[in-house]
């Protein structure tokens, strides 16, 4: 049988409180600027759009550098929050889920924004008639018409997030018990010779867990638009 | 209650000037496609901004440029009934029609969830989800969401436009008795002058962004002039008449008027003896004679006298015919009007084909 060892246990489970937690973290956000880009326009909109879709782009070493410069202990945002809370993100599983949180923000938004934009704005002029206020049209008629779409783009950045290397072993580095994702696991055990078992059997637990990730996505997101519109 | 509107508003190249007042009865707002009646109720319910103008319900005011006042359409109370139902689809229609009342503005005369339900006779719909509604279901649905969000006025901007003959006579009567039962001014958006006639009290003629005529529905659509500027169709004679007697082996209806008695095709619907309707008689199905006609097909012949002679474009003329209290049109050439030396104050005879009135439906 398929047994893990302690170290593979401890960087699946790392993985996933990574992965959920950036998800977690910035799905309202995502949700809210998926919703800002979809309905309203206003001037500085593409620079927006660009903005967020940079990472998608951008070489995530890059990215890992930039979080550096900015949120380590003696970056521009960082060392602020070290000042003020005696906490610094760098270095630590914190830091990598702030990263894949970053680099996972562009499927996201997309996958939501293409939902909003899916759902005939006619329907919510009709809400406005019959009396909601626009937060409330928001959370009555706008989200749930969104949900399989939210759904869908919180499975792919959680997907991946599961997945993020580069900004992640740039901004916290591979400290073990902390930082060493599975992704970071890998990485590490194919430099150190003779491990090549071990190497096999990582790449095995990251085929399961990503397939695992997307068959889920695909029910979820399948049973949500049933609820919805009844088909 | 009482509706103001004075509304102005440029679209593009487009201009809308609306000035106009209702009160609890239903008022059509009838013209062409592209007139600008969409706009118009738009600015109504809030839903798009006027440049200028005034928006007055009773002592509410809605929109007033003067004043800075702009409610949002959630604060209006006013009920907007979409030519597309605009149902949520990810509700059941008690959640759709829950949905409104949850959320009523005011209290007080609004009226209750049994009462529309049984109203519009939804009552066996309640568990449905909306997609599986027909066309007819859906408006229904639509209209009694619209009705429990305690609307001080209703506005209905096409509803029927894309529903079949059958649908359109299946809601027709309700729209008539919600204003009935729930005593709303009813704004009724329309290109179509049959519901006009089986639906409207008053009609705001729209054409151009502008309001052509306000009138009653008998003196708006009987003048030629204005069904021509506006290109609302034939120019025709609305007539008020009651059903007096039918013919079962002919199939025939008898319809008494101020004028006399007009014999057409029965009626489609259920139409008692007694009941008034709007019968209309299009111009050009108007012939004149001026001796009484021996020998013909047609049905319906009335003396009567000329009351004026309207010219029109190109080699067709109006002749308005008073027979009795009622003045019935006629288009006829500028070449019999020369041959027969057609003028006001002659004695002529009026003939229209009982086939060429068109079914008239109920009045409701």
């Amino acid at each position: 049988m398929f047994e893990l060892s302690y170290t593979e246990s401890e960087a699946v489970f790392l993985s996933l409180k990574v992965a959920l937690f950036a998800v977690g973290l910035s799905l309202p956000l995502g949700i809210f600027v998926a919703w800002v880009l979809a309905r309203m326009e206003f001037p500085g909109k593409t620079v927006l759009d660009a903005i967020i879709h940079v990472p998608l782009v951008m070489p995530p070493v890059v990215v890992g550098y930039l979080l550096l410069l900015l949120l380590g202990r003696k970056g521009i945002l960082g060392s602020w929050i070290y000042d003020t809370f005696g906490v610094t993100i760098g270095f630590s599983w914190q830091g990598a889920a702030v990263a894949a949180a970053v680099m996972s923000f562009p499927l996201m938004v997309r996958a939501i924004r293409l939902s909003i934009e899916a759902i005939d704005p006619h329907l919510e002029q009709a809400a406005r008639t019959l009396g909601a206020g626009r937060l409330d049209v928001f959370f009555s008629v706008t989200l749930p018409l969104a949900g399989s779409g939210i759904v869908v783009g919180a499975i792919l950045a959680f997907a991946r997030a599961l997945g993020e290397f580069g900004a992640t072993i740039t901004f916290v580095s591979a400290i073990p018990g902390e930082t060493n994702t599975l992704p970071i696991s890998l990485y590490t055990i194919v430099q150190t010779p003779g491990e090549e078992t071990g190497a096999i059997r990582l790449v095995a637990l990251s085929l399961v867990i990503a397939f695992g990730a997307m068959f889920a996505a695909e029910v979820i997101s399948r049973r949500v638009r049933k609820r919805i519109t009844g088909s | 209650m009482t509706l103001l509107v004075d509304l102005h508003k440029t679209l593009g190249t487009f201009t809308i000037n609306a000035q106009f007042q209702c009160s609890n009865e239903i008022t059509a707002l009838f013209g062409k496609s592209g007139a600008g009646k969409t706009s118009i109720v738009q600015m109504l319910a809030g839903l798009i901004k006027p440049e200028n103008g005034r928006i007055v319900i009773d002592d509410v005011t809605l929109y007033d440029s003067r004043h800075q006042i702009d409610l949002p359409p959630n604060r209006r109370r006013v009920g907007y009934v979409f030519q597309d139902a605009r149902l949520f689809p990810h509700m059941s229609v008690e959640k759709n029609l829950d949905y409104g009342q949850r959320r009523r503005r005011g209290t007080g005369g609004s009226p209750k969830f049994d009462q529309v339900v049984d109203v519009l006779d939804i009552s066996h719909l309640l568990e449905r989800k909306t997609r599986a509604l027909s066309g007819g279901e859906r408006q229904r649905v639509a209209i009694g969401r619209a009705l429990l969000s305690a609307p001080q006025m209703l506005l209905m901007d096409e509803p029927l436009a894309s529903l079949d003959s059958q649908r359109k006579a299946e809601i027709i009567p309700f729209v008539a008795e919600i204003q009935r039962e729930f005593l709303l001014p009813v704004i009724y958006v329309s290109h179509s002058i049959d519901e006009v006639l089986q639906l409207a009290d008053t009609v705001v003629l729209v054409a151009k962004g502008g309001v052509a005529a306000v009138g009653p529905v008998e003196n708006i659509l009987n003048r030629p002039d204005l069904v021509r500027v506006t290109n609302t169709g034939d120019a025709g004679t609305v007539i008020p008449a009651r059903l007096t007697k039918t013919d079962q082996d002919f199939d025939m209806a008898i319809f008494s008027f101020s004028g006399g008695a007009f014999q057409v095709p029965a009626p489609s619907g259920d139409v008692e003896i007694g009941q008034s309707l709007r019968l209309r008689v299009r111009a050009r199905d108007v012939s004149i004679a001026l001796k009484k006609p021996q020998d013909v097909s047609v049905m319906n012949i009335f003396k009567g006298t000329v009351a004026s002679v309207v010219n029109g474009d190109g080699p067709q003329v109006d002749v308005s015919i008073n027979v009795g209290e009622t003045l019935i049109w006629s288009r006829i050439t500028r070449k019999s009007l020369s041959e027969l030396s057609i003028s006001p104050g002659k004695s002529v005879y009026a003939m229209v084909k009982a086939v060429a009135i068109d079914k008239p439906g109920p009045r409701h």
